[in-house]
């Protein structure tokens, strides 16, 4: 057992002719968050499509908790849950009533389901409006009864389309509390976005879509050296004579560039904060802030697609 | 390929909530009703003449669904039952897809099938109970009206009758819910459905006996007929009218009789004794390619859907 729990090769989706997904290949491990990340019309959404069932691979293959989901979909579906972007639910009945139904469909019984209804609209903050219609419903509110059915169904996967899309600061914070919660009690989760600097703060690795095609994947500081390159950036700020010439000499600083009076920024290999705390200390300088430079997934995304960009201009 | 699992698999579910949908919802309530409403009223005023020839009519109480005043119960619901059909079936699938539930009830462990299935079983079932409310209440008014009780061949034909409306309007739901999954808009659903009914049931009669008149030699008066006759029959409508005609009525033996008294002529056959009543088997023997026609029919659209269905992208 390799411990994946989705796992695509060579993934190939063909709409008359147009190739939407072009030969993806991927893992997902257990328990882990991975992100899905383009622009709209990558090719994101018929991935997560094509991993449940509901549209046809046109070529390549996918294993999903090492079922086939075009062979053996029920067996797929009983053990994934999926929030689709932009979720629906029957506006004339409750949200109990919404849940009740799908939890009909899953076949559980009477008993587990209330039990399970119950839990999982407490679970996501839902449970004061049990009986009221869906239709008064927020977009917020709609997102986190979508996860409650996910966490109902006990899905051992999660897929979630765009969560957070059209939502709020508020309520992107607490739908991001609950899906870090689902990693928490193993669920992995796969989840698609193009709102960067959210996902960035959940996902443990992220695959960047582009056409069809995945052009990085990996965790974010991977693809930060990978796009931006250099490495990392240490900014320091401090009082001392000659720290400059102190902070160059630290092992694996490539560059001191400064950037104000007293403030300095290093490019480096690694991560030099230690060092460099060390060299200005040793110098009789007087240390005052030291940070390091996270690479954002928002730099990293426009950098990518601004090279890639270019030389299909130049091409 | 071999599925796993049943594709009926959520079938009962989904029949479920469709039909408890179906009588809570406002727009199938006021249709059902306002049939319901126009049947009584139509009944009611039958009662008095129909009283009148009480000593010589055998049959007196099937005459509650076929005497005309001012129209025949049975051409009632042939133009209305349609109407209720398309009500209820106008957006069962487009209305997941606009609603953005079908993807997410997708997500369960069911097939497309069981949610198909069940949409159409739940609004049959939904038809069903209207139209058996609708004949149980003409049937009680006629008691109270008629004052005497109606005869075992007499229910044995009504409940015929009551079983090929049941078809019949099985046959209009499949139309809206092939339209259903046709167009992603309700609205153009609605209307394309709406169009072809009132196409075919106040159109069509009217247009096929100057299409006969175009195909066939116009000496040959029967050949004509014949022709227009067949025309007329790609309507549902006629199809319902020419089997409730028959059913209702033991003296009618042939579904010419009508289109040859038209003409002032007389069907004639060897041995026949003119208007004497023919059995119910009989009855339903003339009729029967009627009835498996519109069967057909009913199926013919619900498979047509059931496959558009099964292709459709599920994204909206």
């Amino acid at each position: 057992m390799s411990g994946n729990v989705i796992e695509a090769q060579n993934l190939t989706k063909r709409y008359n002719g147009t190739t939407v997904v072009n030969g993806i290949s991927f893992s997902v491990a257990q328990g882990e968050i991975f992100g899905l990340l383009g622009p709209n019309g990558a090719g994101k959404t018929t991935t997560i499509l094509m991993m449940l069932g509901l549209t046809e691979i046109s070529d390549g293959q996918i294993r999903v908790l090492g079922h086939d989901p075009v062979r053996e979909p029920l067996a797929v579906k009983r053990r994934v849950g999926y929030l689709p972007d932009a979720v629906g639910f029957y506006d004339n009945l409750s949200a109990a009533e919404n849940l009740r139904y799908t939890a009909r469909l899953m076949g559980l019984d009477r008993k587990e389901r209330e039990e399970r209804i119950h839990t999982s609209l407490g679970h996501v903050g839902l449970l004061d409006v049990t009986d009221k219609r869906v239709a008064t419903f927020s977009r917020g509110m709609r997102q986190r009864l979508g996860l409650a059915e996910i966490l109902m169904k006990e899905a051992q996967i999660a897929i979630l389309d765009e969560p957070t899309s059209g939502l709020d600061p508020q309520a992107t914070h607490e739908l991001l509390a609950i899906i870090r919660g689902l990693k928490q009690v193993g669920v992995s989760v796969l989840l698609s976005s193009h709102l960067l600097d959210r996902v960035q703060s959940v996902c443990d690795r992220v695959a960047l879509f582009n056409r069809g095609n995945i052009a990085l994947i990996g965790t974010v500081p991977e693809l930060g050296r990978e796009v931006l390159g250099g490495g990392f950036r240490v900014e320091v700020e401090a009082e001392g004579q000659g720290l400059a010439e102190r902070l160059a000499a630290v092992p694996g600083v490539q560059q001191v560039e400064p950037v104000g009076p007293g403030r300095w920024r290093l490019t480096s290999d690694h991560d030099v904060r230690p060092e460099a705390a060390a060299a200005v200390v040793g110098g009789g300088g007087r240390l005052l802030r030291l940070s390091v430079e996270e690479p954002s997934l928002e730099a990293i995304y426009t950098r990518y697609f601004q090279t890639h960009e270019g030389e299909r201009h130049a091409a | 390929m071999q599925r796993e699992g049943s594709a009926l698999h959520g079938f009962g579910v989904v029949t479920l909530k469709e039909i408890a949908d179906h009588f809570s919802s406002i727009l199938v309530v006021v249709l059902i009703g306002l049939v319901t409403a126009s049947a009584i009223v139509v009944v009611s005023l039958g009662i008095a003449p129909i009283k009148e020839s009480t000593a010589e009519d055998p049959f007196l109480f099937l005459r509650l669904f076929t005497r005309s005043t001012p129209l025949p119960l049975v051409g009632l619901l042939s133009f209305l039952v349609p109407l209720v059909a398309i009500g209820l079936g106008f957006d069962a699938v487009n209305g997941e897809h606009n609603r953005r539930t079908l993807s997410r009830i997708l997500s369960q462990p069911i097939y497309r099938d069981a949610l198909l299935f069940g949409k159409f079983a739940g609004g049959l079932f939904t038809l069903a109970v209207a139209l058996i409310v609708l004949w149980l209440l003409v049937i009680g008014l006629g008691l109270m009206g008629l004052g005497i009780p109606p005869n075992a061949e007499e229910m044995a034909r009504a409940l015929v009758m009551l079983l090929v409306t049941i078809i019949y309007a099985g046959f209009w739901f499949a139309l809206a819910l092939l339209c259903s999954v046709v167009f992603r808009s309700a609205a153009t659903a609605a209307l394309v459905a709406l169009g072809l009914w009132l196409f075919v049931t106040i159109l069509w009669p009217l247009f096929s006996p100057a299409l006969a008149n175009a195909v066939t030699n116009a000496g040959d008066i029967l050949g004509v007929l014949e022709t227009q006759q067949a025309f007329a029959r790609l309507s549902p409508s006629v199809l319902f009218n020419e089997v409730v005609a028959v059913v209702l009525d033991p003296s009618v033996r042939s579904t010419q009789q009508s289109m040859l008294a038209g003409l002032g002529l007389m069907l004639l056959e060897r041995g026949a004794i003119p208007d004497a009543p023919i059995s119910l088997l009989q009855s339903v023997l003339v009729v029967w390619p009627q009835i498996v026609g519109l069967a057909a029919g009913a199926i013919l659209l619900f498979v047509a859907g059931y496959i558009v269905f099964q292709r459709q992208e599920v994204r909206a």
